[in-house]
């Protein structure tokens, strides 16, 4: 009775939304308010229904309804609930109910706002109903979770136990509020399109309202990726944390066109310039964020050899994309030369700084793509094969973004309109000469002598660095008294400490990642229980391995001892095999060890035998240094980009109260 | 005893779960296995989604490992492995695609897409120069005007001292 509740809701928010655009349309133009506030409120009523019907699906999932085609495919009784619960976005057609749900909620939200002007809102709202339409269309007619099984089967399938896992229970949900809260940025460009003028009052406003709604969204993205990245690097027990899959690429293409369309959109409310590029890359944003859906769920990418895994599905979401991007960007085409307007500035600017970051910004993203899309292209034209892996991005990506990174510390000390290189210069003097002589002693310091990583410790630092350089050139630290100094402190805008996390946040990344990547060691062997294996600066025993019992899997555990290679400072790890009955699969569960920033990272392989004969286990270990900032740096990117949001919330509020004033 | 069985059963498909892959064995060579671990990074496990050789739990891909490990025991460079591996089983094995013509566009159109946006915004921003001509007096005068008749937002990027 409650999945049929789920399903009707499904079908109720489709009709919700379809009113929800046909009356904003009309609302606006007749220049009905009243017609316009009933769309507003059909755009809340679609986003409760869809929440019900996500609810009925996961009370589905809680309760074990095996009679529900999706539950018996994604579910078992022996699954822990969480991930019972989180089994309800594990499927593509759950998981297209939670793409609908951030949708309509963050709709609703849009149609909550109270400062947007009349007929910008009601385009948005129109447009972002449009959109609701198509994705509900697209999951009640092809993709419904809620199909019924006759006769109900008396045990599900189970979710993939690789799915099993906190981290990539909360990826989802983070992930898609990233994807899908780039459809308002998509709708309020269209808006402005529609309704945008060459005047410069416009654009500056229109800024203000796309900068909260593309500052969140990337800092969900942020967060989204890195669980995932962290939950490759922990379950997956190949030692690494980004393989340049092309479902990684999916997700962090709509990341980088966010990142460039925050720092775009500051050009456009400081200054009203860029007007034409901004509404371009908040259009791009969620056309990545839909291409990537497509990837994904189409099954181009998991087998390049079939077009679809579900032809049907497939052609429909292309058809969504290729319709919504193409009408948008032909409208962007046709209004964009019409649009021109805002302030001048000299290439030497925080404005030309950044338009340079968002030249590197969107090539890197257009690399991405690239690199992803090429095989499959290179295959339908002439039929050969090729992989596009690690190994091109390093020579592609990696140039584009440390040359970027060389530049970026210098930005947010430019001053607008017209800037001083030499003063700025000047001031970032110390933080150079500090990251320079940090690069060198690393590159002395370590064997084997490593150039390419001690120039990329040098440019973490550097990042670092010239992000407290701004800090303290702009409180005037040393200079000035202490007081002084906190004073100022206190009175710098939440954006400008943001903007300090966020590059400082990328130069605590860039550090972990390049001493991950460039020093770590890694060993090998199989290992017969009381035997030794050492990597680097560790040693790590195997004590004994013995089989226990989880909620829904066998194990094969490994009790290990890591210990300094004296034998000082011991800890004792477990890693596992882990063997899932109602699937049939095999998972590994690493064995971590956290020593400060450096990991000590072990996979438990099969069972063997040694030269005598005696059971042996394949033992991997590896020392991963500075592993912990790779999930560290992205993080307090993410805090900036919260405080960036704090300061637009306190400056709204002000804008608000002068009119009253 | 249902417990035991199902240990039982789960000890078997621990062990039967995947036919067991020949087992690694690392050449005796320190400076020739780092090789062939290098190149294992490189090397695509043909039957798998998007995994190098080196990750790979995969048969093939321990087939191929011992491959690699045996022609390097052999004396091969790794571009005589690496175009061994490319006859056999095409460009598909290996993570960096050949540069060739079919390639040139996925190998030069990042730099080539940065230098034509750099070159257009440069003569986009020579030529908005040549538009801007210095105001008349009369103009200026009117700008003086509107200025004081605003009711400007104050530069929230000004300093305190500034005010």
């Amino acid at each position: 009775m409650i999945v049929e509740l789920g399903a009707f809701a499904l079908i109720l928010a489709l009709a919700l939304s379809a009113l929800q655009t046909g009356m904003a349309v009309t609302g606006r133009l007749r220049r009905s308010p009243v017609l316009a506030g009933a769309a507003e409120g059909a755009a809340v009523a679609a986003a409760l229904a869809v929440a019900v019907a996500f609810a009925a699906l996961i009370f589905a999932f809680v309760v074990s309804d095996f009679s529900v085609a999706n539950v018996a495919a994604n579910s078992h009784t022996d699954k822990p609930m969480l991930y019972k619960v989180a089994g309800a976005w594990g499927s593509h057609e759950g998981s297209l109910v939670l793409w609908c749900l951030v949708l309509t909620g963050f709709g609703a939200v849009l149609a909550r706002a109270r400062n947007l002007p009349f007929g910008l809102k009601t385009s948005a709202v129109a447009t972002q109903g449009l959109l609701g339409v198509l994705f509900l269309a697209f999951a009640v007619f092809t993709s419904s979770p809620f199909e019924r099984l006759n006769p109900a089967p008396f045990q599900g399938a189970s979710l993939n136990p690789l799915l099993q896992d906190p981290a990539l229970a909360f990826h989802p949900p983070l992930l898609y509020a990233g994807y899908v809260g780039f459809s308002v940025c998509f709708s309020l460009a269209v808006a402005a399109l529609v309704e945008g003028r060459a005047n410069s009052a416009f654009w500056p406003a229109w800024g203000r309202w796309v900068r909260p709604w593309a500052l969140a969204s990337w800092g969900f993205l942020t967060v989204g990726i890195t669980l995932g990245a962290f939950w490759a690097y922990y379950e997956l027990g190949w030692g690494g944390w980004w393989f340049w899959d092309p479902v990684e690429n999916a997700s962090f293409m709509p990341w980088l066109a966010g990142a460039a369309l925050l720092h775009s959109a500051v050009v456009t409310e400081r200054r009203g310039a860029l007007a034409g590029w901004t509404t371009f890359l908040a259009l791009a944003a969620f056309t990545f964020s839909m291409l990537g859906a497509f990837l994904v769920r189409s099954g181009v990418l998991t087998s390049v050899h079939a077009f679809a895994v579900d032809p049907q599905r497939g052609l429909m979401l292309l058809a969504i994309l290729g319709g919504t991007a193409g009408l948008a960007f032909a409208l962007f085409a046709w209004r964009a030369p019409q649009l021109k307007g805002g302030g001048m500035f000299a290439p030497v600017s925080r404005e030309g700084a950044l338009v340079l970051n968002n030249l590197f910004l969107t090539a890197a993203c257009a690399t991405v793509l690239l690199g992803t899309l090429y095989p499959l292209i290179l295959e339908a034209v002439n039929g050969s094969t090729i992989s596009v892996g690690p190994p091109y991005f390093a020579l592609t990506f990696v140039p584009l973004m440390a040359v970027a990174f060389l530049i970026l510390p210098a930005g947010p000390l430019l001053a607008w309109k017209r800037a001083d290189l030499k003063g700025v210069s000047q001031r970032l003097a110390v933080a150079a000469g500090l990251a320079v002589l940090l690069a060198l002693a690393a590159w002395l310091a370590f064997e084997p002598k490593k150039a390419l990583s001690a120039a990329g410790l040098g440019l973490g630092a550097w990042l670092i660095l010239g992000a407290l350089a701004e800090v303290a050139e702009r409180t005037r630290l040393f200079r000035a008294p202490l007081g002084e100094t906190l004073r100022r402190a206190r009175g710098l805008p939440l954006g400008a400490w943001g903007t300090t996390l966020a590059h400082a946040g990328l130069g605590v990344f860039v550090l972990g990642a390049v001493v991950e990547t460039g020093y770590r060691v890694e060993a090998a062997r199989p290992l017969a229980p009381g035997e030794v294996i050492e990597a680097g600066v560790w040693s790590v025993r195997l004590d004994d391995v013995r089989v226990v019992e989880g909620p829904n899997y066998l194990a094969e555990q490994g009790r290990l001892t890591v210990t300094l290679r004296s034998g000082a400072a011991p800890r004792e790890i477990t890693a596992e095999r882990r063997f899932f009955p109602a699937g049939g699969q095999t998972t590994t569960e690493v064995g971590l060890d956290f020593r400060g920033l450096d990991d000590v990272y072990v996979v438990l392989g099969e069972r063997g035998r040694t030269a005598v004969g005696a059971p042996a286990w394949n033992v991997r270990v590896w020392w991963n240094p500075w592993a912990r900032l790779i999930f560290l740096g992205p993080a307090i990117m993410a805090l900036g980009g919260v405080l960036s949001l704090l300061d637009r919330r306190l400056r709204l509020a002000v804008n608000r109260r002068r009119p009253a004033a | 005893m249902k417990r035991a069985l199902l240990i039982a059963v789960a000890a078997v498909g621990l062990m039967a779960a995947e036919p067991p892959p020949a087992p690694d064995r690392p050449l005796p060579d320190a400076a020739q296995e780092a090789r062939a671990q290098a190149l294992f990074k490189g090397i695509r496990c043909v039957v798998c989604q998007h995994e190098a050789i080196a990750d790979s739990p995969a048969v093939i891909a321990a087939d191929l490992r011992g491959l690699v490990r045996e022609e390097i025991a052999a004396g091969r460079s790794d571009a005589e492995i690496k175009r061994d591996l490319v006859r056999r089983y095409g460009d598909f094995v290996l993570f960096k695609p050949p540069v060739r013509f079919g390639t040139w566009l996925l190998w030069f159109g990042p730099l080539g897409l940065m230098l034509a946006v750099a070159a257009g915004l440069s003569l986009a921003a020579r030529r908005s120069r040549a538009d801007t001509e210095a105001l008349s007096p009369d103009e200026e005068a009117r700008v003086a005007d509107i200025v004081a008749a605003a009711d400007l937002r104050p530069d929230p990027d000004a300093k305190p001292s500034d005010h």
